[in-house]
């Protein structure tokens, strides 16, 4: 009985305190960078197209709403087309922590509503940025051991130069 | 049986084999690379370390490699010691140093041998800080892309190319860790079997090219079981497929068929399917135009059509049974042509008879691999059937596995037996007018024209059964050669006569019937194999119907008013005389096809059909197995199977008798079972795979993985709302990643291969009865030939019938004067129909040229006149051709000549510039 | 006299039906404020006309009736429900003069004859509604209504017998010198119990409970007669808070202030009350709730009529 009335006065001395509602739209909420908002494609230091469709994002994705195709162009992979259909998308992050090459990446923006469910299909235009996102100087091409114009085989990092089939040295 | 203690537990195992196989039979994940059921072992991986112990009291051990120790009788390992383990961890560790860091853009992620074992070993973090080793990659060709620098050096690939396939331009170059695999310089591999190199190679240095183009992960795509339509093999496949577009054939393991391996016209073949030469709407010929109509318009011009009573049906070797079986039931069997000439359906006639009745063995492409003499009587098996090429390749080992087991040597311990083997003999006769790629393994080969080797064919199995009739006037060589053929064969416990049609000689398949029912007197396992031209060319014998010289002989006579041409290409078995006139004496002319041809052309009608990807059907190959394909695809209005255009147009024509069956049919399941009643050879076709009804572990069976990507997406930017899966009534499929799956599955079903921990091909060990065996739920297909071997259970055999020897001998063939013997040459790439649709085989095709005997040669270029039209050919020499012959490769330039055929030559002149046909 | 009256009926029950309207709001801003949050504050100044926009929302919804339903009694429980509440309020009297029927000589009866009358409302929509959840809902607020009237008349008693009447008017006029909360603390502790069991307000909505009946006896209903219902349980608690004020807080008596001022003064404080309790306490179990009023109030309030009584005698009897 008399936690009940203890239980009154408390709840009654809430009154006073401040409030923890923010008045969003007039007053913005802090987002930290690591925020899970509206998903992005990064381009790479040398402004190209990260992704290499590799479709790591796609298989990781628990409400499977990523799809793309590979597509080649003189030894780089990109994706023909990437499509994120955000009607569908819970903002898990898991297609960030799959991506291997930090191209897909989720941003603090989350004001994406649209009156139309169709128009929260986005296209890989519509995902693509020109920077690099979290992850300024990765690129993933530097790293692995395919070559690419511009990226020799056997440049990429900790790698040697080709092996010369016809020496004759050991 | 013997018994092994894996890890303390008792394990039941064959006696022969090796631990590694041992292992992974009794259920066990134990690591490897350069293992291959076929290959054998090598040991040069190190990674399929256990330790082994010695006896109960042992507890010590020591480390071995399992795939280079026999299992015996109380053998006692573990695989999860710890020292064992650590060695297998950093063996894959040390092949780690060098792999590049570019899983996410190699086509091998998600299926690679490499990525499990990885994972399989626990190795997982990179110690070493150095530098990596590179490699330049090669441009092999338009089917196998390279990229060394992801090799771990398992050997595997020369193994298989060099000691398995016979190709030699692909070798192992460098040494210590710059070892590379790749040809002396770049260029196209030149082996029908390169395309397997994609699934041998256990990472991704030797990937598909075709399926990199519309690359997408294994997990993503839907399988489909199938049957390849590029020979009469009938290999079994597997179609990948995604956004209802095929990506890819894969091979899909047949214990009794193709096994392991698929040749490269089979695995990149399936391009026409995604051609732009596929018909996708309807077309009706408005003033002397196609133009593309709605299917109600298409329905109601067929309906018309049909209903003129006087109407045809020209069924093809490539249709499945339920397309043929149900346009038969449309026109009736009177008025239904198999779409074959004469002398086509002469042959196929003959090889149904002489498989039916012969005495012995009907072999499958494995039973083939192990037999310990071969004669091929005039038929280049390596173009015409790639895969029994390859078989008859493997079977030249059978004296170096005796040589093996009398030297107490097992038969996987495979560098041993090939040392072994360079002392033993080959046992394969080949003869053939032209030289064929199994030549340098032959003990003997010999050129001949097709008559001639007829006859020798005919004194052999006099020879061997003086019963057999007799050849007079044959001479001496052809004697001595005979004499030697027949000792080989009569020496041997498992031989084997494969002849066909290619040469469109009944002679030479009598002659290797003759000899092998000889043979079958005293070997129960002597076998008989003829070689047919597609892949349903048996299962159009067993249905049966006039040629097509009665169909023009019919057209011209007025009786025909309509003709319905269904997935054949009519200019490739008529001369353009012959069908002109056909074409010319029908007034209406209805084509159902799923790939535009030069008779879909000039039709008045054009009905899209669906392609073996899209549709589910049953094919009946060489030996008589009936196989059936399952759809990838779903085939989009109004495209449909050619069968569905028969049922939707019976209601229209329901007054006409035969047609009443048509109406009731909803399924592929009611085709078969109707067949069955009115075609009894082919009754047990139904069983070919199991029907609609069948359900596993009581549900559908999922076509689609378990991770399949996307689905709320990939069609979003049509529509964002959610569609269901396509229904698939006709199988026992769900076109979902929802359904049920297991390795028990019937293996006619198999929708693609994947087991816990074992993405990559290699999981196909946990659908095995036993490695290398039949799968543990049944090998697919149903033999409809009666094999007449003892060693087939259940099948009592009245020995006393008495065998009939064909006694139409041929007379000798002579060159002549001015004139030369006019002979196909079947090409791997080039001249099977539907694979020339696929952009790959066309650029490994090349262009066709007349090829004369070495000595004939002079001029660059031939005039060539048959029927009245006359051909320019440019022209080669080929060391080793029959004198007096001459081969060309059919429908290339020439749309269709009978053949053999006496053709006059005359040479043009070097300054002579005029091209092609005039 | 007539003329005002009539004045008075029209008037009356459409303040009662604004304030109810507005309540809806006041309830939602003041949870808001219990919990440091903001509530409801877009829709006009302050958020005022968030009642408003609801009634329009309200009004445009689908009025659906479902096709198991029984249909005249399903329409005509929202309807009981409403007119129980208004009528109740035709004798409460807001100051001496100004009421519709404050001098009826049975007020109080006649008040506890509607509230009597509302268990109807909430006991004919569960039945009618033809669905589980608002049938349990209907028998849970049939017994617990029943339940809590008999104390709740009870626990007036002890007011009748001080007062001597039946009308809402001497009553207060019997306050004029203590406030019967004081003599009679227990029968006020009783009567608000009962009160907030009456109008089945948290923490006694068990009719309604959410969590195990959907929406209890209303899950049915949607558009305006879900909206009645709705508006009648608020016009109760106003009903039930200006009751107490009369009966216990001296109703329009006061210092300095006018009379109507200290009516809605009062009343206000025990509407904030009441919402203080659904912001702060959690609902007991049904078993509790039943326990509590016959195991405790009515002992209670019978113990209160036997002290009242036997105090009243000693006074009239020295």
């Amino acid at each position: 009985m008399l936690g009940n009335v203890r239980t009154l006065i408390l709840t009654f001395l809430h009154a006073f305190q401040s409030r923890v509602t923010v008045q969003y739209p007039e007053e913005r909420p802090y987002l930290p960078p690591r925020y899970r908002g509206r998903i992005i494609l990064s381009r790479d230091p040398d402004g190209e197209e990260r992704c290499v469709a590799c479709n790591l994002c796609a298989v990781a994705c628990p409400v499977d709403c990523i799809s793309l195709q590979k597509t080649e162009e003189q030894g780089r992979w990109y994706p023909e087309y990437f499509r994120i259909n955000f009607s569908r998308c819970i903002f898990c992050g898991f297609c960030e922590e799959a991506c291997p090459t930090y191209a897909i990446q989720l941003t603090p923006d989350f004001e994406m509503s649209e009156y139309n469910r169709q128009n929260l299909v986005y296209e890989k235009e519509d995902l693509l940025i020109s920077g690099t996102g979290k992850y300024p100087d990765y690129s993933f091409y530097h790293v692995a051991g395919v070559g690419i114009p511009g990226k020799e085989r056997g440049t990429s990092e900790h790698e040697r130069p080709p092996v010369d089939l016809h020496t004759l040295l050991p | 049986m013997v018994t092994f203690h894996l890890d303390g537990k008792a394990c039941e195992s064959r006696p022969g084999l090796n631990l590694l196989q041992a292992c992974l039979e009794a259920g066990a994940n134990l690591p490897y690379f350069c293992w291959h059921p076929e290959l054998g072992s090598v040991g040069a991986c190190r990674q399929c370390a256990v330790r082994q112990f010695s006896s109960p009291e042992d507890q010590t051990g020591r480390v071995v490699m399992a795939c280079m120790m026999p299992v015996t009788e109380g053998t006692r390992i573990s695989i999860s010691d710890p020292e064992a383990a650590e060695l297998r961890e950093s063996v894959v560790e040390w092949m780690m140093i060098n792999h590049p860091h570019d899983c996410p853009v190699c086509e091998e992620g998600g299926e690679c041998h490499l990525q499990d074992m990885t994972v399989m070993t626990g190795h997982h973090t990179r110690r070493y800080r150095f530098t990596k080793r590179t490699h330049r990659n090669q441009d092999l060709g338009p089917f196998v892309k390279h990229e060394m620098n992801r090799c771990i050096a398992c050997y595997r690939c020369v193994r298989f190319y060099r000691d398995y396939a016979g190709g030699k331009d692909l070798a192992a170059f460098g040494s210590h860790d710059s070892v590379y695999f790749g040809r002396a310089e770049d260029g196209t591999l030149e082996n029908a079997f390169s395309g397997n190199l994609v699934e041998i190679c256990p990472t991704g240095v030797f990937t598909d090219k075709p399926f990199s183009e519309v690359y997408t992960r294994k997990w993503d795509m839907r399988g489909a079981p199938s049957v390849c339509v590029h020979c009469a093999v009938g290999c079994n496949i597997i179609v990948n497929s995604r956004q209802e577009t095929v990506r890819r054939v894969l091979n899909r393991y047949n214990g009794e068929v193709n096994r392991y391996m698929l040749c490269d016209r089979g695995r990149f073949g399936y391009g026409f399917v995604n051609a732009p030469s596929r018909i996708r709407t309807p077309l009706l010929r408005v003033d002397g135009q196609h133009v593309s109509v709605s299917e109600q318009d298409a329905m109601a011009a067929f309906a018309r059509f049909v209903g003129d009573g006087k109407i045809f049906g020209i069924a093809s070797s490539r249709a499945s049974l339920e397309s043929s079986f149900s346009l038969r039931e449309l026109v009736g069997e009177e008025q239904f042509s198999t779409g074959e000439t004469q002398q086509a359906q002469n042959c196929m006639d003959l090889a149904r008879t002489l498989l039916q009745s012969h005495p012995g063995h009907i072999p499958t492409l494995h039973n083939m691999e192990s037999a310990d003499a071969v004669l091929v009587l005039g038929e280049d098996v390596c173009a015409t059937a790639p895969r029994l090429g390859l078989a008859l390749r493997q079977s030249v080992r059978q004296a170096s596995f005796h040589a093996a087991d009398e030297a107490n040597v097992p038969r996987w311990l495979d560098e041993a037996v090939r040392t072994l083997g360079t002392d033993c003999p080959s046992a394969l006769y080949i003869l053939t007018p032209a030289p064929t790629d199994l030549d340098e393994i032959a003990l003997e080969s010999s050129r001949a024209a097709p008559d001639t080797i007829a006859r020798i064919g005919f004194a052999v199995a006099h020879l061997i059964d003086p019963t057999a009739p007799a050849v007079p006037d044959l001479s001496t060589s052809d004697t001595g050669l005979a004499q030697r053929i027949a000792t080989l064969l009569g020496t041997a416990e498992r031989p084997l006569v494969i002849s066909g049609m290619q040469y469109g000689s009944p002679a030479l398949m009598q002659a290797a019937a003759n000899i092998a029912a000889a043979l079958a007197r005293t070997k129960p396992q002597a076998g008989l194999s003829l070689s047919l031209p597609d892949c349903n060319s048996m299962g159009l014998a067993m249905i049966g119907g006039v040629p097509l010289e009665a169909v023009i002989d019919k057209a011209v006579a007025g009786e025909i008013s309509t003709l319905v041409i269904m997935e054949n290409d009519l200019a490739r078995h008529l001369d353009p005389v012959s069908l002109s006139e056909l074409m010319n004496a029908v007034p209406n002319v209805v084509v159902i096809d799923h790939t535009a041809s030069s008779c879909s052309e000039r039709a008045d009608l054009v009905l899209p059909a669906a392609a073996f990807t899209e549709c589910v059907g049953t094919l009946v190959n060489q030996e008589g197995r009936a196989q059936r394909f399952f759809p990838a695809v779903v085939a989009t209005p109004p495209v449909r199977p050619a069968w569905r255009w028969m049922t939707a147009i019976a209601p229209h024509c329901a007054e006409q008798k035969p047609r009443q069956d048509l109406v009731n049919w909803e399924h592929e399941d009611d085709i078969m079972a109707a067949m069955g009643r009115g075609i009894p050879a082919l009754a047990g076709a139904v069983n070919a795979a199991p029907g609609s009804s069948y359900r596993f572990h009581s549900g559908k069976i999922r076509n689609e993985t378990s991770r399949m990507s996307g689905r709320t997406v990939i069609r979003s930017h049509v529509s964002v709302r959610d569609q269901p899966p396509p229904p698939s009534p006709e199988t026992p499929f769900r076109n979902s990643m929802e359904g049920t799956y297991g390795p028990d599955l019937p293996g006619a079903l198999i929708p693609y291969f994947r087991a816990p921990a074992w993405n990559s091909v290699q999981s196909l060990t946990r659908f095995q009865q036993e490695i290398a065996g039949p799968l543990r739920g049944g090998d697919g297909g149903v033999r409809l030939l009666r094999d007449h071997s003892p060693s087939q259970p259940g099948i009592t055999e009245d020995v006393t019938t008495v065998y009939h020897y064909g006694a139409d001998i041929p007379p000798p063939f002579l060159p002549r004067n001015g004139e030369i013997l006019l002979l196909p040459e079947t090409r791997l790439f080039g001249s099977e129909e539907l694979s020339m649709h696929s952009p790959p085989v066309v650029a490994r095709s090349s262009p066709a040229v007349l090829r004369l005997p070495e000595t004939d040669v002079r001029p660059d270029r031939i005039e060539l006149r048959i029927q009245d039209v006359s051909y320019l050919l440019p022209v080669q020499s080929m060391p080793g051709l029959a004198h007096g012959v001459a081969v060309y490769p059919a429908h290339m330039t020439i749309p269709a000549f009978a053949f053999p055929r006496l053709v006059p030559l005359n040479a043009i002149k070097p300054d002579h510039t005029d091209g092609g046909a005039s | 006299m007539t003329l005002l009256a009539l004045v008075g009926i029209v008037i009356t029950p459409l303040v009662i039906l604004g304030l109810a309207t507005l309540l809806t709001w006041v309830e939602r801003r003041l949870l808001g404020v219990w919990q440091n949050r903001c509530g409801p504050n877009r829709v006009g100044p302050g958020g005022v006309l968030q009642a408003a926009a609801d009634g329009i929302k309200i009004l445009f919804k689908e009025d659906w009736t479902p096709p198991f339903a029984d249909k005249g009694v399903f329409v005509l429980a929202p309807a009981i429900g409403m007119m129980t509440v208004l009528l109740s309020f035709a004798v409460i009297p807001l100051t001496f003069s100004s009421s519709i029927a404050a001098g009826l000589n049975v007020g109080l009866l006649f008040v506890l004859a509607m509230m009597g009358l509302g268990v109807y409302a909430v006991v004919l929509a569960g039945w009618a509604s033809n669905s589980k959840f608002a049938l349990l809902g209907g028998m849970r607020a049939a017994a617990q209504m029943i339940s809590y009237e008999v104390f709740m008349g009870l626990a007036l008693m002890g007011v009748v017998m001080m007062t001597g009447s039946f009308s809402l008017r001497d009553i207060v006029m019997a306050q004029s010198g203590l406030w019967f909360v004081l003599p009679q603390c227990v029968g006020f502790v009783v009567f608000l119990l009962a009160g907030i069991a009456e109008t089945h307000r948290l923490p006694f909505d068990l009719p309604e409970g959410e969590n195990e009946l959907g929406a209890g006896f209303h899950t049915e209903y949607s558009g305006m007669k879900f909206g009645m219902f709705f508006i009648a349980e608020y016009a109760g608690i106003v009903l039930v808070s200006a009751l107490i004020t009369t009966l216990y807080l001296g109703g329009w008596q006061g210092p300095i202030l006018p009379a109507p001022i200290w009516f809605t003064l009062k009343t206000t404080v025990l509407i904030g009350f009441f919402i203080l309790l659904r912001a702060a306490l959690p609902r007991p179990r049904y078993d509790q709730l039943m326990a509590l009023g016959w195991k405790i109030l009515l002992p209670l309030s019978l113990l209160n009529i036997v002290v009242t009584g036997a105090v009243l005698l000693l006074h009239t009897a020295g």
